[in-house]
């Protein structure tokens, strides 16, 4: 039964690998289906025809474009992202440091909603139907329904503007001390909190509340088990893939959010750095850090899948 | 889901019953789309025209929802702008959720080679964040109302194809499916006459949502100042336009947000609140 599971799994890795590969063609295809020839565009409007011409041929941009979609694959298995068109800087330098950046934001924004949005989740489901399960749900439904930005708006009007606890923009390069850093990271965090466990929260109560609602769990309320009891030892077990499976679903809500948070917050990560490079039509910076995005949210998605597989009893 | 029920008064009509909270979330939709079509005759002020001397003006008498970064005024430009942000949404829905369930209806009837690569290369659309794929596309092509339109509608057709190709694969198995079949009806009759009307309900349930996760992406990608270009402003153009006023309060952030939060969570709360007969996603 063992290597059910694991054909399963191994089955689902084959095909996050074939997905990442048409989700780097269709990046590598649509950025370079940019309106306007790239040599003419690298060399200004005083460049010569020839000038041109020879560039063109430098860069390989004559090539059949599977055979550049090929090169340009290479060369990522090598570690080489290209350079950058803006300021002819390798892309591999510019994203370095943004990506440790983005990493941190997405990291503490885990650490402090996965706990929360659980506790919040599952304490609704044991207590369905009450006023607290209603406030929990409806607020989580508002944040779902609105855009990122309005939650980012809202939080720097109520503690930046109302309160004046924060400063509305992050600075990373300026924390000299805990209380900087607190400041710096507070606001897109408590923004990607908001958006991240809205979804966890509604993922987790459903989880639950169907648990909760199977034989064996009627039967351990038949049997006189307390209802903490009922959650904790009965419901919750058999819950957990379901749970574990929404927490990474939800956290590859992170890479949407993560663009909107950055640019308003101003954060120096490297969503913004995508948008800048989009503004400026840079096209090697956003085919790395398009890849780099949805590697990070395949991950995701696939990590959640091998959960729901695992977790599955009658797999295992 | 279940939240409003409880709350609400029931009432019949056309033989479904409808709550109170369904009803009012429909009448708001209602408005919305009211406002989206009249628009051009019901501004007060022509929306280019600056007409206050202060900008970030409050609410007051004549500017009711205050001025923008420019002293224009902002009811004219909201009204303006749901054109824009409901039109290109509805559009854009319409056309995913019509080629995913054409395509999805279409796999679950033909089955085979020609349902497995589709769903194969539909999935894989699919694991691209949604956002992502539109930052890419608008700096390939750049921005247009076609061009948004089409982005979104492919960024979305996946999901109603999964979505619909979930429910015709159920209905494909019952008898008077192999009945159907046995007639010698075509591909088109068994899709359009057996299939279809079997759907359609939750269909238009996914279709509402959907709509949502739309005009959620449009307002994102103007936000980030991708989407309709200036002149042009939906309601995510808008708060971005008046960005600079958030140390303000000034109503030119607070009342775009607020047009879309209104519809989005209108739709959602109607959706919920659908009697169950509808909203049943298996029925």
């Amino acid at each position: 039964m063992k290597s059910g599971v694991l054909n399963l799994v191994v089955k689902r890795l084959g095909i996050a690998v074939i997905t990442l590969l048409i989700v780097l063609f269709a990046v590598f295809f649509a950025t370079s289906m940019l309106p306007g020839d790239t040599a003419s565009i690298l060399l200004g409007q005083a460049a010569t025809p020839e000038a041109v011409a020879g560039l063109r041929e430098a860069m390989h941009l004559n090539d059949p474009a599977i055979l550049r979609f090929l090169r340009w694959l290479l060369g990522l298995l090598h570690g080489d992202l290209g350079t950058s068109y803006a300021n002819q800087m390798p892309v591999a330098a510019l994203i370095g440091r943004r990506l440790v950046n983005t990493m941190e934001l997405a990291a503490i924004t885990t650490l402090i909603s996965v706990p929360l949005a659980l506790t919040l989740g599952i304490t609704a489901a044991m207590l369905r139907g009450s006023l607290y399960d209603r406030t929990v749900t409806v607020l989580s439904i508002g944040v779902i329904s609105v855009p990122e930005f309005m939650v980012a708006t809202l939080a720097v009007l109520l503690f930046a503007v109302y309160l004046k606890w924060l400063p509305a923009l992050s600075s990373v390069n300026e924390a000299h001390s805990l209380t900087d850093l607190v400041r710096i990271y507070a606001m897109p965090v408590i923004t990607l909190t908001f958006v991240i466990s809205a979804q966890m929260i509604r993922m987790t109560r459903a989880a639950v509340i169907e648990t909760l609602s199977t034989p064996y769990v009627e039967m351990a309320l038949l049997k006189g088990a307390s209802r903490s009891r009922m959650v904790l030892r009965h419901a919750l077990p058999n819950a957990l893939g379901p749970i574990v499976n929404a927490v990474a679903l939800s956290l590859s809500y992170l890479v949407g959010g993560v663009i909107i948070v950055e640019t308003i917050f101003n954060y120096p990560g490297i969503a913004k750095l995508m948008v800048d490079a989009v503004a400026t039509r840079d096209l090697p910076l956003i085919q790395s850090c398009a890849m780099i995005f949805c590697l990070g949210y395949l991950l995701l998605i696939t990590a959640a899948d091998i959960v729901a597989i695992m977790s599955n009893p009658r797999l295992r | 889901m279940t939240m409003a029920r409880t709350v609400a008064t029931r009432r019949s009509f056309l033989g479904h019953s409808y709550n109170l909270v369904g009803v009012v979330a429909a009448l708001v939709i209602l408005a919305w789309t009211l406002v989206a079509i009249f628009a051009p005759y019901i501004i007060p002020h022509p929306i280019g025209d600056i007409v206050d001397d202060d900008y970030f003006g409050q609410m007051r008498q004549g500017l009711w929802l205050g001025s923008d970064y420019l002293g224009r005024d902002m009811l004219s430009r909201v009204l303006m702008g749901a054109r824009y942000t409901v039109g290109i949404s509805l559009a854009a829905v319409s056309i995913a959720c019509f080629l995913g369930v054409v395509l999805g209806m279409l796999a679950a009837v033909t089955g085979g080679w020609f349902d497995t690569c589709l769903s194969r290369f539909l999935d894989a659309m699919n694991s691209i964040p949604s956002k992502l794929f539109g930052l890419v596309v608008v700096a390939a092509v750049g921005s247009s109302i076609p061009v948004l339109i089409l982005t979104l509608a492919v960024i979305y057709t996946p999901g109603a194809y999964r979505f619909a190709r979930a429910l015709a694969v159920n209905i494909n198995t019952m008898d008077f499916m192999t009945v159907a079949r046995v007639r010698g009806e075509s591909t088109a009759y068994l899709i359009g006459s057996e299939i279809l009307p079997n759907i359609i309900r939750p269909v238009l349930a996914d279709f509402g949502l959907r709509f949502v996760f739309i005009v959620l992406l449009l307002s994102g990608l103007s936000f980030l100042g991708l989407g309709l270009q200036p002149p042009l402003a939906d309601w995510g153009a808008l708060v971005r336009e008046n960005i600079g006023g958030l140390p303000f309060a000034a109503p030119a952030v607070i009342v775009p947000s607020l047009a879309i939060a209104s519809l989005t969570i209108s739709v959602n709360l109607l959706i919920d609140n659908l009697p169950q007969k509808i909203r049943d996603r298996d029925a």
